[in-house]
């Protein structure tokens, strides 16, 4: 299998192996090759994600190429600038910068707790460069690439500590630089406890906490990008040109010597590969790739502040990175879309109830077998729900009294359907304390009771969800459901939307 | 001359002295078998020849140079290469894969020519395919192109012990070392792995060295057996005259209770 999705890389742009063995529909039952396959006709996924998968495996590689960024090209021309700075950009520099991350972890299994410390330096380099704070204005066709090697040079030299460690010690090594960067750019404005360099004294490189301001837009041989729509295409322009290399690098010695000395460094070493040299290699092209891409950061924020390479943003970043799945080169940017898009999207309280109301239906479809029953609880909460609202209208009029806050066609139908009480607050309370209740007594319930007690327990959370979640959907509500939203998507793909299972011990 | 030759070779972890003062030598298209019981020190010579150990006095020498103190990457790329009593597969990459990754030493094209697909990157890799069929090829049916993409952790016991010998031939070994190429194995399987060492020697022109518990194994493929207990070398020469030798037989059943109290 070759993929720019899968975990299991192509072999470069090679022709395949060899044209005598056809798969499958020539291999006779009991043969070697048949017993052989036995494990993949088990794996073979049936029904529609079945269909998927495969048609995604059968695309040649550009074509998947096309799949993933296409959307990515149009998507300027549908929106507005907002928008596009927020979902789309935001979204490929994090693509871009998890790319990098994915070669140090996903190939190399270096765990660089340090890595956002690049990005930042990218940022800060870049802006020392070429901004009205320091006052040189360089072009960032030189910029760039000086940032690129000083990045890949600092990579280096962190790498160099981990020549003897591994695991857990280089993850602590690591994080430490990280702090330290975060220290050290907050305190390196020229101020009195600021230590003065060697031949020019005191200086100001990184405007400390206030950060540094005045960063020049790219001034690409002459051509200034200054809308968000350049810095968008330039960036995409990026992601397709790195996704291809990694895609060349990944099928040749070193990208499989990287993965070698994921799997095993010990075997690795004895099998001619210099594990410490392969090593460095890996921590100087992720380095490399999030100095590059902390120079657009800080060129679209005009400015590079110490609180954005923090520890927040390592953790978004592997997020990304695990989301997507380690070491697929296409699956950071869908993991990039969900870990960026999802929150933003959630803003807004009629995306967040689609959302709430299809995450409860998968789960229903998903969780329950066979397919009918999850359907016999649906209608019958439905009914249930239907069957509550109309005793409330006749009997508790304040019970039906209330309206849905933010509305839209799913809103004015619910409206008919789950109770809204005119004063939620104390109802609602003792609501969200019923669901856990609800929700710990359905583990103990088996089969049909399970089912049974099912229906009162969605419409009690449609309840719960109209009359206070939703109220807060830009607060608490927003994370709730991202994290609910990450657990269910690990819990259908546990090794990463795009990512092959591992195997550590047969 | 002899190709590998360990001269008074001594190494000890804290007090434990695991091999000591021992001399062995290997000679060109020789197959020579290490026996002796456990924790004799077997597997630390071959962590010693291959570099994963440093000789704390001695020193080791293949094809007249010293090797001893390379590192191992180093003295895979001499000529040496070995497999693991408990395999050490690239389980998560493909059979094709595993070989090709063996090949890292015989290739020279950097990064950045991999990256943008520069012609010496792309010949290269066309070689050491065709030079990973070879290996694979090797080995029959067992290791038939259809097995070729998928991962290793796939194949079956034995399956992966072939591979594992694949991927050391693919480093371009003159010496293979094999530790216990037959543990685990049912006795057709056995049978199996003791003709393919002969076809590795006669066919392939390999000097082997292998530690192998399987006496039957041993009496089958080996020109020189050598005995070892206590890092110190008890017995040597042909199968019959070592496996009748007093000190291997007291060394795998102890000492009979009236030699002792005559001793």
């Amino acid at each position: 299998m070759s993929s720019l999705g899968g975990g299991q890389p192509g072999e470069g742009g090679l022709p395949p192996a060899a044209p005598e063995v056809e798969p499958a529909d020539q291999a006779q039952v009991g043969t070697d090759e048949w017993v052989a396959r036995v494990d993949e006709r088990r794996a073979a996924q049936k029904g529609l994600s079945g269909v998927v998968v495969r048609g995604w495996e059968r695309l040649p590689a550009p074509a998947r190429l096309i799949v993933l960024l296409g959307p990515f090209a149009i998507f300027p021309f549908i929106t507005n600038e907002g928008n596009l700075y927020r979902y789309g950009l935001l979204t490929l520099i994090y693509a871009l910068l998890a790319m990098g991350l994915n070669v140090v972890v996903g190939f190399a299994g270096l765990l660089d707790l340090g890595y956002v410390a690049f990005f930042g330096f990218g940022a800060y380099l870049y802006g020392i460069m070429a901004s009205g704070h320091s006052g040189h204005h360089l072009q960032a066709e030189i910029a760039i690439p000086i940032v690129v090697v000083s990045t890949a040079l600092v990579g280096l030299l962190l790498g160099l500590t981990s020549w003897r460690l591994l695991g857990d010690y280089l993850a602590i090594v690591t994080l430490f630089f990280l702090q330290a960067f975060v220290i050290f750019v907050n305190n390196a404005n020229g101020g009195l406890n600021d230590f003065s360099y060697p031949f020019v004294g005191k200086v100001d490189l990184t405007g400390g906490a206030n950060g540094l301001d005045r960063i020049d837009p790219f001034n690409l041989f002459g051509y200034h990008i200054t809308t968000t729509k350049g810095y968008y295409f330039f960036t995409l322009i990026s992601i397709t040109l790195l996704m291809t290399m990694l895609y060349f690098v990944n099928g040749s010695r070193t990208g499989r010597a990287w993965r070698a000395l994921r799997e095993d460094p010990l075997a690795a070493e004895v099998m001619s590969m210099p594990v410490n040299r392969l090593k460095l290699l890996a921590f100087m092209f992720g380095a490399a790739v999030a100095g590059f891409s902390g120079t657009i950061y800080g060129a679209v924020q005009s400015g590079a502040f110490p609180g954005d390479y923090d520890v927040g943003l390592l953790i978004t970043i592997y997020a990304i990175v695990i989301l997507g799945g380690l070491g697929s080169i296409g699956g950071v940017v869908i993991g990039a879309l969900v870990v960026n898009g999802a929150p933003e999207l959630l803003r807004s309280s009629s995306n967040a109830r689609f959302l709430f109301y299809g995450v409860l239906l998968l789960a229903l479809f998903l969780a329950m077998r066979p397919w009918y029953k999850p359907l016999l609880v649906l209608l019958g909460t439905v009914a249930f729900g239907f069957a509550v609202h109309g005793i409330a209208s006749a009997v508790w009029s304040r019970g039906t009294a209330g309206h849905i806050s933010g509305g839209g066609p799913l809103g004015r139908g619910l409206e008919h359907w789950v109770l809204l009480p005119s004063h939620t607050s104390s109802i609602a309370g003792w609501a969200y304390f019923a669901l856990i209740v609800a929700a710990l007594v359905l583990t103990l319930l088996r089969d049909w009771w399970r089912a049974l007690a099912l229906i009162p327990t969605l419409y009690l959370a449609a309840f719960v969800w109209e009359n206070k979640l939703v109220e807060q959907v830009s607060g608490a509500t927003r994370l709730i459901m991202l994290g609910t939203l990450l657990v269910v998507i690990m819990n259908v793909r546990p090794a990463g939307i795009f990512g092959t299972s591992r195997v550590e011990i047969v | 001359m002899a190709l590998l030759e360990l001269r008074d070779v001594s190494k000890a972890f804290g007090g434990l002295q695991v091999i000591d003062h021992l001399s062995l030598h290997v000679d060109e298209g020789e197959i020579v078998s290490v026996i002796g019981p456990n924790g004799a020190g077997k597997t630390t010579v071959f962590n010693l020849i291959t570099g994963i150990f440093h000789v704390d006095s001695g020193e080791i020498v293949f094809e007249g140079d010293k090797i001893s103190g390379l590192a191992p990457h180093r003295i895979t790329n001499r000529g040496i290469a070995r497999t693991f009593q408990t395999l050490r597969l690239f389980l998560n990459m493909t059979v094709m894969e595993n070989v090709m990754a063996a090949e890292y030493g015989q290739t020279k094209s950097t990064l950045l020519e991999a990256m943008l697909q520069l012609p010496r990157s792309r010949k290269e890799e066309k070689q050491i395919r065709k030079l990973a069929e070879e290996k694979l090829g090797f080995f029959g049916q067992r290791l038939a192109g259809y097995r070729h993409g998928q991962p290793a952790y796939s194949l079956s016991y034995a399956n992966r012990r072939r591979l594992e010998i694949a991927r050391a031939m693919a480093t371009n070994a003159r010496l293979l070392l094999l530790d216990e190429p037959a543990a685990g194995m049912n006795p057709h399987e056995t049978h199996e792995i003791t003709e393919l060492i002969g076809k590795l020697r006669d066919d392939a022109g390999y000097s082997i060295l292998v530690i192998e518990h399987d006496m039957h194994v041993v009496e089958g493929i080996s020109d020189r057996v050598i005995a070892l207990d206590h890092g110190i070398k008890i017995a040597e020469g042909l199968f019959d005259d070592v496996a009748t030798h007093p000190l291997v037989i007291e060394a795998y059943l102890g000492v009979r209770a009236e030699t002792e109290e005559a001793v």
